[in-house]
């Protein structure tokens, strides 16, 4: 059928490259954001983590755990898949689109932290954003990101970073999740394609 | 992903899953307040329906503007067509008017086919003549899923007049593709000539059949084929081959009533079948939206 | 007039040898073929054989002048080989009464590129209601002997009964297009595996096989002679076979699309390939070869049918019936019969045969000394691909475009004057 592989799948991306980031570092990362947000969130009251498919929600996932266990706030969980919302479906063409999961509270009025594995350009931030519009009106909208690189396209900033990572456009990083790459780490590499 | 869709027969397994699949995202978003996504903005998208089909041309209407398509409806009534410009000529107009996806409903079997040899765009067949109607046949396969829980190895009864309907062909194309076993139900006269090499069995007798399948697909069938002597009268024709709640009390349990619409009801089916909880009628037109957007998605969102 | 000796040409495929063309007949073959002052014609590698002769054209003409005139069919059967063509009764008017077949005759006679043989209505507009003035056309200058309601079946029984009858008094034969309209109402296409899949209303062979067996009874019957057009199925054969063992004075013909494509041509829904009788399967295909190297059917006859543009590029249920096959035929039955027949064989089935049941003397009879010279000389070896922008015709409608086919004509002399030379036609 000559369909790209979606970015959905489970398929592990190779893991040539310089390693930046080992297991431990990721779980120290994790523990020091979930405790960022209850310190700008007054306790994540109010708070809802949405993880961006398909690396930020097992990252938001644990972000819940995370809270949970450090003050025993029980944070919603919501899951976005922004491929409808995307603007490069002329360019790369139609993906299989992904489950969107609203958290039975809703986002009303809600302070929402947006969660992902890396930030980029920013284009799939301003997705999100779109699609949460479409889903409710949040009081605030946070986001939270495991790696930054650089090379932002968008006036968009990350409210809570586990790691800035310098890059160069050649480069790109690779974040492997047990979830759903059978282990945590992340990769430097060099674009071949 | 294919070019067109002009018949059931393009989609492989994988494809059609992908648009059931796609399909469920769709529909889901189709219970929140806002529905519409941004997807297609830009894209322009003209339902060309040189038949009256109003229940058609909205539901792709409807998916086209969900995903943020300019629609443009183009019908045989009280435009240039009806003034008997060709075919031909239309398909060049929309060309030189950039659609990016010509929906075609047309009574002439193969006219998608021609069209899609004189436009660039995506061509989908939204049911040609007595061909096929492969949307149709996607939102059936997306109402058993979500109905039986699977498609595959389930067993389906097409009943009617297959011979004249385009939703039999489509469907009997696609149910196999999915790995459904198909039976159709009809007096001999509504089979066409030459069905043995569909990949379905042929039954003409409605009652053997009842408690082995999984879902019953009834087709409309039209008074005039009276006429031309398919069949004696309509009460011999619903004595046999119709829908009543006998009938419905001999299929299994969990089995399912299918009607594409516009139904005859007390011919084909009765009232009573038609309204009961078995009846997936309802649902089948809401699943025709979310289907077609998921067609349109794949279709345009497709590489050059 | 001309003079020609041609040189080189393998008569019916036999030795090379020469022949000389002088004042409309065939002056000599062999070592003494040389006159004075004669053209002379390369033939070396080509093969001679009588001008062929076409039982079934439609040239369009009165009518449908977009589509073909007599002059563009003229040209297109003179490129194909053809000395003759029997031109079909369905123009517009109708070619029902001594008039209208003298006008198509002497526009035949001005072209002046093949003899253009009217053939006349069995009944008045085609109608199939009542005789038409068969006797007139008969004895027009046209001098009609085959009539034939092409296009339409003469359906009803009793009316082809008299009309095989009535022609008896001046040796007239009926032609008949054998499809009962009752079973063939809206069809489309072959009824069958693929009209099942495409959704496209069948055209059953019975229609075809139910009305061949009926006016093989009838003209055994009256003792009439009985023509059977464009013969299109494995059953058809079969009655035709048995007929002609009964003694039945019926004769056959098959065109060249019937002897090459298939109904799953159909699949492109390109009209096309649409054609009345319509495209059938590979078995009836392989029926109808084994058919004419047999003799059970007797002829090759195109059923050349122009349409314009407009009425093929359009819906294939809206389009109208119809192929071109003048230009084509002969590569086509050289492709398919060729190893079977030999060239005396296509002869017999394209020139002489025909020739016989339409009553023209003048042609289908071999290049030897006194003869007219009614003959054409092909290139088997060429191969060519058909490109529609250059045929003769003034349609397009080929569904041979884009094949590669084997056979040129390289020249075509109709009584000693040369209609195509270097195969193009001369004027
Ligand atoms: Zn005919």
């Amino acid at each position: 059928m000559g369909y790209p592989a979606s970015s959905a799948s489970a398929a592990s991306p190779s893991t040539q490259g310089k390693t930046i980031l080992e297991t431990g570092d990721i779980g120290r990362i994790i523990d020091r954001i979930a405790h960022q947000i209850l310190e700008k969130t007054s306790g994540a009251r109010d708070v809802v983590l949405v993880g961006i498919a398909t690396r930020g929600v097992p990252l938001a996932r644990r972000l819940v755990e995370r809270i949970s266990t450090f003050e025993s706030v029980d944070v919603p969980l919501g899951v976005l898949d922004i491929t409808l919302y995307r603007d490069d479906l002329r360019l790369r063409g139609a993906r299989s689109v992904g489950h969107t999961e609203v958290p039975p509270e809703g986002i009303d009025g809600r302070r929402v932290v947006l969660v992902d594995d890396v930030l980029f350009s920013g284009r799939t931030v301003r997705a999100a954003l779109d699609a949460l519009k479409d889903i409710g009106r949040p009081r605030a909208v946070q986001l939270a990101v495991l790696v930054d690189r650089g090379h932002r396209e968008l006036p968009i900033r990350a409210d809570y970073v586990g790691k800035n990572i310098p890059t160069a456009l050649t480069e790109s990083v690779k974040v492997l999740l047990t979830e759903t790459d059978g282990r945590d780490a992340v990769v430097l590499q060099e674009e071949t394609a | 992903m294919i070019h067109d869709l002009l018949s059931a027969a393009d989609l492989d397994a994988d494809s059609a899953t992908l648009i059931l699949d796609t399909a469920v995202e769709m529909a889901a978003m189709a219970d929140r307040d806002i529905k519409k996504l941004p997807t297609l903005r830009g894209r322009t998208v003209v339902n060309l329906f040189y038949e009256d089909s109003t229940r058609t041309r909205i539901s792709f209407e409807a998916a086209a503007k969900r995903l943020s398509a300019d629609v443009i409806n183009f019908s045989a009534k009280g435009s240039s067509v009806s003034k008997g410009e060709s075919l031909k000529d239309t398909a060049l107009t929309l060309q030189a008017m950039g659609a990016d996806a010509v929906v075609v409903r047309h009574q002439a079997s193969g006219a998608p086919h021609r069209l899609a040899t004189w436009v660039d765009g995506r061509v989908i067949n939204a049911g040609d003549g007595t061909h096929e109607h492969p949307t149709q046949a996607l939102l059936d396969a997306y109402t058993l899923r979500s109905r039986l829980g699977g498609i595959a190895g389930r067993h389906v009864a097409i009943v009617g007049d297959v011979l004249h309907s385009r939703v039999a062909r489509s469907n009997v194309l696609l149910l196999h593709t999915l790995g459904a076993k198909v039976t159709l139900v009809a007096p001999p006269t509504l089979v066409p000539v030459g069905v043995s090499e569909w990949n379905a069995d042929v039954s003409y007798d409605f009652d053997a059949v009842l408690p082995s399948v999984d879902a019953v697909m009834m087709l409309r069938v039209q008074r005039e084929r009276m006429g031309e002597a398919y069949f004696p009268s309509a009460r011999e024709y619903s004595r046999r081959y119709g829908l009543d709640p006998v009938r419905v009390s001999r299929l299994p349990e969990h089995a399912i009533v299918m009607h594409p619409g516009p139904m005859i009801r007390g011919m084909e089916i009765t009232p009573e079948v038609a309204d009961s909880p078995r009846s997936t009628i309802v649902e089948q037109v809401a699943n025709g939206v979310a289907v077609r957007m998921s067609v349109l998605y794949h279709l345009l969102g497709g590489f050059k | 007039m001309t003079t020609f000796r041609i040189r080189g040409a393998r008569i019916l495929g036999g030795d090379p040898t020469d022949l000389l063309v002088r004042d409309g007949v065939v002056a000599a073959v062999g070592a003494d073929a040389d006159a004075p002052g004669a053209e002379s014609v390369d033939a070396d590698g080509l093969v001679a054989l009588p001008g062929l002769v076409d039982l079934h054209t439609h040239l369009r003409e009165p009518g449908r002048e977009d589509a073909e005139t007599v002059l563009t069919g003229s040209r297109a059967a003179a490129l194909g080989g053809y000395t003759a063509v029997c031109a079909m009764a369905n123009t517009d008017p109708v070619a029902d009464t001594a008039g209208v077949v003298e006008q198509v005759w002497r526009l035949g006679r001005e072209a002046g590129l093949v003899d253009v043989q009217p053939i006349g209505a069995v009944t008045v507009g085609l109608g199939g209601e009542r005789l038409a003035e068969l006797g007139a056309m008969a004895d027009s200058a046209a001098s009609v002997r085959v009539f034939s309601d092409d296009g339409h079946c003469v359906f009803d029984p009793r009316l082809m009964r008299r009309a095989l009858e009535y022609v008896k008094a001046f040796d007239g034969v009926i032609a008949q297009h054998a499809e009962e309209p009752r079973l063939t109402v809206g069809a489309q296409m072959h009824e069958g595996v693929v009209s099942a899949r495409l959704g496209l209303t069948g055209w059953p062979a019975v229609a075809e096989e139910s009305i061949i067996a009926r006016d093989a009874l009838l003209a055994g019957h009256v003792g009439a002679r009985l023509h059977i057009c464009h013969v299109s199925t494995r059953g058809s054969v079969d009655i035709i076979r048995w007929a002609k063992a009964r003694g039945v004075r019926i004769t056959a013909e098959v065109t060249p699309h019937h002897l090459l494509l298939t109904d799953t041509r159909a699949e492109s829904f390109d009209p096309v390939f649409k054609v009345n009788p319509p495209l059938r399967t590979a078995e009836d295909v392989e029926a109808l070869r084994e058919a004419l190297v047999e003799g059970i059917v007797d002829i090759v006859a195109t059923d050349h049918a122009p349409h314009t543009t407009e009425d093929k590029e359009c819906e294939w249920a809206y389009a109208r019936p119809g192929m071109l096959g003048l230009e084509t035929a002969l590569s086509i039955v050289q492709d398919v019969a060729l190893d079977r027949l030999g060239w005396d064989g296509i002869a017999e089935r394209m020139s002489r045969t025909p020739a016989r049941i339409a009553g023209l003397t003048d042609h289908g009879r071999d290049p030897a000394p006194g003869v007219p010279a009614n003959l054409t000389l092909v290139d088997p070896a060429a191969r060519r691909q058909v490109d529609p922008g250059s045929l003769a015709s003034r349609s397009r409608n080929t569904p041979y475009a884009g094949m590669t086919l084997p056979g040129r004509i390289v020249a075509t002399f109709l009584r000693g004057e040369a209609t195509v030379l270097d195969g193009k036609v001369v004027k």
